[in-house]
Order: C-alpha cells, then structure tokens, then sequence
C-alpha cells in the first residue's frame, strides 16, 4: 500500500505500466506546447507587454505628467483636467492615493505609449471593461504601446489594496473617434 | 489495547502508535481546526461584504476581517495541520518515536504564540495589511514577530520530521525504502525548508523597517522575494494533500500506487521544478523580461505541472485497481459507483481530486500564462482559483484526513455520523460556488480585495455589468453552502475528539483497513484501469479548450506592445 514501504524492495527496477507511460508522454508534449504558445505569441500575437521599465522618482514623473497636462489639457471634468494627446506620442498617466491622474482622451486606432508610475504606494491598473491589467509601483516607470481598437468610456479601477480608500480610486479613459 | 510506556498497537491497522508523536499530532490537528473555524467565520463576512445586496461589513473592517481570513486558514489552518501530518506520516507509518518531542513542543508552542500575535496585532487594527503585507503598508511591529515566530515554529516541525527518518532508519523500525505517502511528505518538507528561508529573508527585514531600523524597502524587491515565499508555500500544500490523497486511498480502500517508480518521481518534480517558480505573480509587473517569466513559469516545459497529471492519474488509478482487484470489474466504472461514498473519509477525498484538477489546476495554468495573465490579474478570478486550490483541493483533503484520525489517533468514533457523511458533499458544492462565481466575476472585471465594485465613493463612478454583481450574490450563497459545511465539520471533529465514544479494542471496527485484500504486491498484477484513462481523458480535453478559448479571450483586447 501507499502508507508502507514498497513490496518490491527494488522498485525502481518495474516497468512502468503503459497507461502511465502514454499519460506522461501525452503530458510533456502538452507542456511543450504551452511553453511554445508564450513565444509564438510574442512573434504573432498582438498583446504582449514590452516589459520596458525605468526607474524614476516621483517628482520627476510627476513633472513630466503635468508638463503633458499644460500642453494638451482640452477641459475639466469633475475636478480632473482631461487630456487629448497627439496620436503616436508619450501619455502619461499617475496613480496615487487614490486617484488616477489625468483623464485621457485617446483617439481610436491610434498608439500611443503610455507611462504608469505611482507617487505613493503599489496600485493595480483595471482597465474596464476590456480589462487590462497592470502592478503599478512607486519608483518604477512602466511604459507600453496601446492601441485602442473600440471607441467609449472606460473606467481604471484600482485593483491592488492601498489603504482605506482604495475603492474610492477609479480613473476614466475616453476612446473617440476620429 | 497492547499498551506499554511507550506505544500502542494500533488495532485496526496494526501500526505501532508513540505516546509522544500521538499527543503532538493530536495537539497540532486541533489547534489547526480551532483556527480554521476562526478564519473560515471571517471568510464568510467577507464574502456576505462582497454580495451587494448585503454587504455586510463597512469598510475599516473588511479589510481587517480579510487579513484575518486570509491569514488564520491559509496560513494558521494549513501549516498547523501540515505539522500534524509530517509527524504522522514519519513517526506512525514508520512506527517509529518521534525525534526530540521537547523540541517539538516548543515548535508549537512558537507557532502558537505566533498565530495568536498575528490574531491580536489584526484585530487591534492598524495591521489591515493583508496576508501578503506588501510594503509601504505598514502593519505593527508584533504584526511581523508573530509571523516570523510561526515561521520559526514550523521550521521546527520540518527538522523534527527530518530527524524522525533519521531514527527510523537507525533503529530499523522499516524494511526497503519509505512509502510513498512519507514520501511525499519529505518532498513537502524540502520545499517547506526553502520556502521558509525565503519569508525570513523577506519578513525580517520588513520587520526592522516596521520599527524604524530599515529605512526603504524597494516594492519590487517585496513582490519577488514574497511570492518566493508565498509561491513555494503553496506547493507545500499540493505535495502535502496529494500526500494525503494516497494515504486515504490506502486506508480505506487499500490502494496500493500502480507504480512507486512514477508516483515517487512525480514528487520529485515538484522539489525539482516547483519552489522558484514565483515570477507568475509577477507577470505584469514592471522591469521584469518576458525571457525570464516564460522560463521560470514553465522551467521550459512545465514540468512541475506534470508531476500534477501524474499524480492525477496514478491517485484515481490506484483506486480503480485496488477495485477491480476486489472484483469490481464491470464496465468502465463499477469501481467508481461502488466506492465507500458514504465514508466522508473517502469521498471528501476525491471530491478534493476532482475539484483540485478540474477547478484549481486548470486554471492555475491558463492565469499562469504570461500573455493571459493580463486579463486576469489581480481580479477576483485569482481568488476563485486558489479557493479551488487551497480550500476544495488541500483543505477538503484535510478534513477528509481528519474523520480518519479520529478513530485512529484520537481512538473516538465520530458523532453525528450522518451529517459527516453529508459535509463533503455540502462543502464541495459549496466550494465549487465560490470558485466559480469568483472567477466569473473576475473575467468580467470585478478586483479582488475591493470593499465595494458599485464604485458610489469615486468621484468617476463605473458600472460593472449587472451579470458582475448577479455573480457575487451567487459567491454569497455559495459562501453561505460552504459556511455550512464548515460549521458541520468543526462541529463534528472538536465534538468527537472530545465527547465521541472512546474505541476500545472489543469494538475496533476490523473493518477499517482493507490491506488484507490485496495479497501480494508488485506491478506485475496491476489491472488496466481504463476507467481512470476516460476521467484523464476529460480532463485533458477540458484543459486544452479552456486554455484556447483564454487565448481567445485575449486576443479580443486592444493591442499591447
Ligand atoms: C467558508 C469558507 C470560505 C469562504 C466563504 C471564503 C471566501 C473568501 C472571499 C469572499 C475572499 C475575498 C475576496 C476578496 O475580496 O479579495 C476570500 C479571500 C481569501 N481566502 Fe477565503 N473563503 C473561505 C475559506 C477559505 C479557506 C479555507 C482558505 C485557505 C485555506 C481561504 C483562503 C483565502 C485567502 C488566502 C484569501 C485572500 C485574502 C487576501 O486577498 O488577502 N479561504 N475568501
Ligand atoms: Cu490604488
Ligand atoms: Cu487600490
């Protein structure tokens, strides 16, 4: 049985019985796969973080962000100044407790790369409702190429706990179209 | 009852049973279902908090109630009880003493001051940092202490386990090599030393900070070297309930594994392939090449994940031999139909097989993926799969473990026997609900370990989709299936241990053990098990689509670079 020591004191000399052995087969092919779809995907697919990061503190991002805000502010909306950067250039979007700032306006179809850093504490990107996903870190810039493909009202939610407000924390993204 | 000073015969399954390593099993299972009821009470606020309609709690104590769920079952619950079934599967099936039991007391008697320091420093408030702790939240400084001294504790546990073989093997007490359950458990021990070493590299720094000797901690640094941690402390949960599978299958049924050779190296596996693989919670974190993820998530070729098909067949298999051996051979699941379902031993533990594979295991793979991890980080979706893990795989097998301690350990019968043939059924559906729902809700969006996703506080409100907050109610009544169940077992288990009708040998059911049935072993009489080859068959069927269809739902959102 499985709770006393092997019968057959040189167990590693059985067989292996063949039900087993095609399962094993079967398996490690399988995981050969997957592991092959994560690099196929990087060659075909079109969703794949670029993993460019820098470090950064947060007054120099925080500059950068309002530098931004004053050259392409288009209104105000509930208290956030809302954005409309040029198609193909550098967003910037900051997140700290507990707000994501600004609001950006984003042209369909368009790419922009965008720029994520947090002032404070670790905050989660919720992009909805196509729900993207992000860890937002103090001290790190991430920087990816997004390209919208649907026009409409997007909410960021904020999906890695931060405190006592962190369900206040929901920013807003408009995608338009041109 | 053959009792000398030292041990009895146990005398339903012969085994020799030390005062020493009985008293401290009985201890360690006790406190840990104590704790469990503690945790599992939070567990269900917190799930009547996310059911809109309720939303029990406000928010200051949500978050403190999950950080107290979060860390009395996952981290008080399992590893008390893990301690239990290290000595049990060194010292009672080897029928040897238990290494230095004075040590052993003090390991738990750290772990116990441990877990009630974390308890206390919780509920003061202030420590809401939830169980991961991720800096710059800072929690109070005993907050850290009780974690590192349970830590502490635990690392006792381990080296007793470790010096309990030793013993064994010194004084000969066992032919040949281990079996394989305490085989299994030595994997779950390594991995349990590394894990270890990782959290106190990570906490007793947080620890100095907390208190003002450590002035920065990078959040990126945490993140990694945690999940080094957190990560590798669930794979101690996998070897240690798959341990528990086969042992539960040997004593009810008498299954022997179909071979010891692809038993033994699927363990190996996991010590070989499973403790660093911690980037799959970094996956969208910045700074970290992709290189790197696609290799440690899958070493190359998901090795690790095999070892879990294996295990998935050979478990199943075992059973269906041990069946056909005794003459249930008709068809493809005669086996399977006259299986001792009304034994809660036996049926919490394949439901735990099922639900472990089907729910948990297929899903840790697709969220795992590094492309799909994008869609579902960080959403309620992770909190559904890891409920099927940790709680239908490692916690239902513990509990399943536990109706077959008390008659042998605690030498009890159970009360209430009709409801303890109920519970795994009532707590698995239960379980199934709040896995589901969550991750349901979680392709939808819903973030986990968020007070209130009808966003009425922010100044920007979003609405999620109704078919979202429909989705938490079910989690809610789900939770409520679930609760019940748990109460039931608490009740069952604390009431047996103390109140069930003492065994004594007159009476000791012959009926338990069935290791008379199989005469001679050796892989050469192994019966097919075509019955086993179909569920794998399913199975695999089921993962392939699952994790195609998840592509798909990726390749639906905006283009990333
Ligand atoms: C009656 C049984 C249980 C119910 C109803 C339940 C429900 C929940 C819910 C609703 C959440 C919170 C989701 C969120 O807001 O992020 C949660 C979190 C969690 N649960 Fe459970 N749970 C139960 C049992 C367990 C058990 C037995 C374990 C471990 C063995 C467990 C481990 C966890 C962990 C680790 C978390 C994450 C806490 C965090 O995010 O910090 N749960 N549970
Ligand atoms: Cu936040
Ligand atoms: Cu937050």
């Amino acid at each position: 049985m499985s709770i006393s020591p092997p019968q057959e004191k040189l167990w590693w000399n059985e067989p292996i019985p063949k039900s087993e052995l095609i399962w094993i087969i079967v398996g490690f092919i399988w995981g050969l796969i997957m592991f092959f779809m994560m690099i196929y995907w990087h060659a075909v697919g079109e969703q794949n973080l670029s993993n460019e990061a820098y470090r950064i503190t947060a007054e120099d991002f925080a500059a950068r962000t309002n530098t931004m805000i004053e050259k392409y502010k288009v209104r105000d909306e509930a208290g956030f100044p809302v954005v409309h950067p040029p198609p193909g250039s550098d967003v910037y979007l900051i997140a700290r407790l507990w707000q994501w700032w600004p609001i950006l306006e984003l042209e369909k179809d368009q790419s922009y790369r965008l720029h994520i850093s947090s002032m404070d504490w670790l905050h989660g990107f919720s992009l909805q409702p196509v729900n993207i996903n992000l860890q937002i870190h103090p001290g790190y810039e991430m920087v990816l190429t997004a390209k919208p493909d649907k026009a409409g009202e997007y909410g960021i939610v904020c999906n890695e706990f931060c405190g006592i407000g962190h369900h206040t924390m929901v920013g807003r993204m408009y995608v338009i179209e041109k | 009852m053959a009792i000398n000073e030292q041990y009895r015969i146990c005398p339903a399954t012969g085994l020799r049973v030390y005062r020493s390593a009985e008293n401290l099993i009985k201890a360690n299972a006790v406190i840990a279902i104590i704790f469990l009821a503690i945790g599992g009470l939070f567990g269900l606020m917190v799930a009547l908090t996310r059911w809109k309609a309720v939303h029990l709690l406000p928010a200051e104590w949500f978050y403190l109630v999950l950080t107290a769920h979060g860390l009395n079952v996952l981290v008080v619950w399992i590893i008390f009880f893990e301690v239990a079934v290290l000595y049990f599967a060194s010292a009672v099936l080897l029928g040897c003493r238990l290494a230095t039991p004075r040590i052993a007391w003090a390991g738990f008697a750290l772990m116990l001051i441990g877990a009630v320091m974390i308890n206390i420093a919780v509920l003061q408030g202030h420590s809401s940092v939830l169980f991961t702790a991720y800096v710059p939240l800072k929690a109070a400084p005993h907050f850290y202490l009780g974690y590192i001294l349970f830590a502490v504790g635990a690392l006792i546990g381990c080296f007793i386990f470790f010096g309990t073989l030793v013993i064994a093997k010194q004084e000969r007490t066992y032919e040949g090599s281990v079996p394989l359950v305490t085989f299994g458990a030595v994997t779950a021990a390594i991995i349990a030393v590394f894990t270890i070493a990782s959290g106190a590299i990570i906490l007793i720094p947080t620890f100095l900070w907390s208190i003002g000797l450590v002035s920065h901690i990078d959040t990126l640094m945490y993140r990694t070297v945690f999940w080094a941690f957190g990560h590798s402390s669930q794979q101690i949960n996998v070897a240690a309930h798959i341990s528990v599978w086969y042992l539960i299958a040997a004593v009810t049924l008498g299954a022997k594994p179909l071979s010891e050779k692809v038993s033994r190296f699927a363990f190996l596996l996991y010590i070989l392939f499973l403790q660093l693989a911690s980037a799959h919670h970094l996956l969208v974190d910045p700074g970290i090449s992709s290189e790197w993820k696609i290799f440690n998530t899958s070493y190359a070729m998901y090795l690790a994940v095999l070892g879990s098909m294996i295990h998935g067949l050979t478990v199943p298999g075992s059973i269906e031999a041990a069946q056909r051996r005794k003459g249930y051979t008709n068809g493809l699941f005669e086996w399977l139909r006259k299986a001792p379902w009304g034994n809660p031993a036996f049926s919490g533990m394949f439901i735990s097989l099922i639900l472990f594979g089907f729910l948990g295991g297929i899903s840790g793979v697709v969220m795992g993926v590094e492309q799909i991890n994008l869609i579902i980080h960080n959403t309620i979706y992770v909190v559904g799969h890891f409920h099927a893990t940790v709680v239908a795989g490692t916690t239902l097998a513990f509990m399943a473990l536990t109706y077959l301690l008390i008659p042998l350990i605690f030498q009890r019968e159970l009360i209430l026997p009709g409801w303890a043939r109920a519970q795994p059924y009532l707590f698995g559906l239960g379980v199934t609900g709040i896995s589901l729902f969550m991750m349901g809700a979680g392709t939808l969006g819903v973030p986990r370990r968020h007070w209130d996703i009808s966003l009425a506080d922010a100044v920007l409100p979003y609405d999620f989709p109704g078919a979202a907050n429909l989705m938490m109610g079910l989690n809610g009544i789900s939770a409520l299936l679930a609760g019940l169940g748990g109460i039931i077992f608490i009740v069952v288990a604390v009431g047996s241990v103390f109140f069930g009708k003492r065994i004594t040998l007159a009476e000791a059911k012959p009926d338990k053990p069935e290791a008379a049935v199989v005469a001679k072993y050796g892989s050469a009489e192994t019966p097919a098990v075509p019955g086993t080859m179909v569920l794998v068959a399913v199975f695999f069927t089921t993962f392939v689509l699952y994790y195609y269809v998840n592509w798909k739902y990726l390749a639906e959102i905006w283009p990333l670079r």
